[in-house]
């Protein structure tokens, strides 16, 4: 191999080293460790007393986990959120990606930049917009009841669906794109021929484009449903206290308890959880290359 | 002749900005990292004028948040304000390096009664000293209250919380409780007649998680420093909040001039008090600047006017002759001695309670 070609190659390397190995180790060495009060909050693995060096793992970490329900009613609960969340993405975000990559070339990239433009605005002033739009005295509910058509304001903030809101409002970009993508390399002579075969518009959308697009409905859907796994700030700030995800519990551990090591177990128990529509993922990214 | 013009012109020039440099190299910084809402809002501008240290002002909203960040160490902060019980094992746990006395001037002015007190927490005064102390009482907007409750509602008793047929109806505008188990469960516990610093785990898996539970459907909103903003808005019409949180409130919405009043009452049970405490990390990298705001942070004339704007009561025994005679005869801010017998402080929980008592909170949160 060249020089070069190495060092190009190195590049992504020593970035997922540096940005994600590292950290992980980190993470991991904590996991099996024991809560302290002190400077860092937990124990030390590798201990040098008498001469002896002692590597003490603590495991109580990762069965406290299944000691209390908990644990396993917020990973559930998570999934069941970013599942929904990427599946009603999928439904919004699939008609606008049809859309621009049925548009006129000219029109095509003001309609790209319409769904990109917004992800110029901080994240967190985007989501704590959703307050005003949603809140008691907020501007639907003021409208609707300028309308007549409610006289009690919906209470739509700090409930399971403004979560949803937030979720599909703020990775909706992220289904759109890779599905725009695969949707302008989509052959259009496939669909003459199946007009031309007496298919009826609707089925050859149902037989001949939706198949062809599965690759951009995999790609986009995890691109949503990993991240939205592990959110937090979504539904710390438009959710209800009932509103049960692994992010709250994470934050739970590290800062009210204080139990770095717990928290850190959690933490794992959640890659180890994402890895597996990870890995799944890059399967078929591969396959798809390969073809 | 232009020449030499030009000379002087780039000489001055060079001059000039050799200054501005050299200015620039020796600005002396502190970075401070307070409460939100808790300072007047010229204290760091007139602190920054008259010493020309440049000062970084940051915020949280809990205890936590700050302790997660200096058990990390390298916080990167010169001053912090723990509360009284959370610096007690922070001290244990060396996070907190020793004041320097000689280089606060002021210190004596400090109310020595209280210092007394405080050395429970902080042998001899030696880590801290007292920034604000207040309590965590109700906060509600009269008006709102009246139209759910009628007129002989039990504005200054715990029942507003606790009692279902109160709350149920005050549910419907608009309910906010301190997102913090730490200030709310020793309340329940105290409304229960237990010891509100209780070690035993089953007071807290017990009567306050039903008690709680049975409250949990009406709160709208566990937080612990939106709340001031909504009853200044009137988008909630109870809260259980920090005292002066809770004021300020009222003050904004008056100033706002919406129509929404905003009234603090330390219910006739009995509340938490607390002290937040001002010290410096042992790891701060401009520990003299530290010393020289708290000094100027212990002049009366300062000090007071900071109670003045952010309605919490300080330890400064010469301020209480400057602060506004309004706030000093508010029962809410500074509560009479018979009010005072009734508050109680937070101690110290080992690690085990205070698991205990956050998973309690979870349950009691997501319980719906």
């Amino acid at each position: 191999m060249s020089w070069g070609r190495r060092s190009v190659i190195g590049v992504p390397y020593l970035w997922l080293t540096l940005f994600f190995f590292v950290p992980f180790v980190i993470v991991f060495k904590i996991s099996f460790s024991e809560m302290d009060y002190a400077i860092p909050p937990y124990t030390n693995l590798l201990t040098w007393a008498d001469e002896q060096l002692t590597l003490s793992l603590n495991f109580g970490n990762y069965t406290y986990l299944f000691t209390d329900d908990l644990y396993i009613r917020a990973y559930l609960s998570s999934i069941r959120i970013a599942g929904i969340a990427t599946i009603i993405c999928l439904l919004v975000a699939y008609p606008i990606a049809y859309v621009i990559a049925r548009a006129p070339a000219a029109t095509r990239n003001a309609l790209l930049m319409l769904v990109i433009l917004p992800s110029w605005t901080s994240f967190l002033i985007r989501i704590y917009a959703w307050v005003g739009i949603l809140k008691n005295n907020g501007l639907i509910n003021n409208f609707l009841m300028w309308l007549g058509i409610i006289d009690q304001p919906i209470a739509m903030l700090n409930t399971e669906f403004a979560v949803y809101v937030g979720i599909v409002y703020a990775y909706l970009p992220f289904m759109v794109l890779p599905l725009y993508t695969n949707l302008m390399k989509l052959d259009n002579s496939l669909l003459e021929a199946a007009a031309d075969l007496g298919a009826p518009p609707w089925k050859v959308f149902m037989s001949v484009t939706l198949p062809l697009s599965k690759a951009g409905m995999i790609a986009g859907s995890m691109l949503v449903f990993i991240p939205s796994v592990g959110e937090f700030i979504i539904p710390d700030m438009l959710g209800g206290a009932e509103t049960l995800m692994i992010g709250k519990v994470l934050w739970q551990e590290f800062f009210n308890n204080r139990d770095w090591p717990v928290a850190s177990a959690v933490a794992i128990v959640m890659l180890l959880l994402l890895l597996l529509p990870i890995s799944l993922f890059h399967r078929y990214q591969t396959r798809e290359l390969e073809s | 002749m232009l020449s030499k013009k030009l000379t002087t012109s780039l000489t001055s020039l060079a001059l000039a900005t050799g200054l501005i440099s050299g200015a620039v190299n020796a600005q002396e910084e502190l970075n401070l990292y307070n409460w939100s809402d808790y300072i007047a809002e010229d204290t760091i501008a007139n602190f920054e004028a008259e010493t020309g240290i440049k000062v970084t002002y940051d915020v949280f909203d809990s205890n936590d948040v700050l302790e997660a960040k200096l058990l990390s160490g390298n916080s990167g902060y010169d001053l912090v304000v723990p509360s009284s019980s959370f610096l007690g094992r922070q001290i244990k746990a060396g996070v907190f390096q020793t004041l320097d006395k000689s280089k606060l001037s002021n210190y004596s002015h400090l109310d020595s009664e209280l210092m007394g007190r405080l050395t429970t927490v902080d042998p001899d005064n030696a880590h801290s000293i007292p920034y604000l102390w207040g309590t965590t009482g109700i906060g509600y907007n009269p008006a709102m209250v009246a139209v759910v409750l009628g007129d002989d509602a039990p504005l200054d008793s715990w029942d507003m919380l606790f009692k279902e047929e109160n709350i149920s109806k005050l549910a419907s505008c608009g309910v906010s409780l301190l997102d913090a188990s730490d200030e709310v469960l020793p309340v329940v516990l105290n409304y229960l007649d237990l010891d509100p610093n209780s070690l035993n785990h089953d007071d807290y898996k017990g009567p306050v998680a039903d008690l709680m539970k049975a409250v949990r459907p009406h709160v709208t909103k566990f937080h612990s420093s939106n709340y001031i903003n909504e009853l200044a808005n009137g988008d909630i019409c109870f809260a259980v909040g920090w005292s002066g949180d809770i004021l300020m409130a009222g003050d904004r919405a008056a100033e706002a001039d919406n129509g929404v009043a905003v009234e603090y009452v330390i219910p006739k049970e009995g509340a938490p008090m607390w002290f937040d405490m001002l010290a410096i990390p042992a790891d701060a990298a401009n520990v003299d600047n530290a010393h020289k705001f708290l000094n100027y942070l212990l002049r009366p004339e300062v000090i007071a006017e900071i109670t003045d704007y952010v309605w919490y009561a300080n330890a400064n025994a010469s301020a209480s002759a400057i602060i506004d005679a309004d706030i000093l005869a508010h029962p809410g801010i500074y509560p009479s001695e018979e009010a005072k017998a009734n508050l109680f402080t937070f101690e110290v929980m080992p690690p085990k309670v205070t698991r205990t008592m956050n998973r309690v909170w979870t349950d009691i949160r997501s319980s719906n």
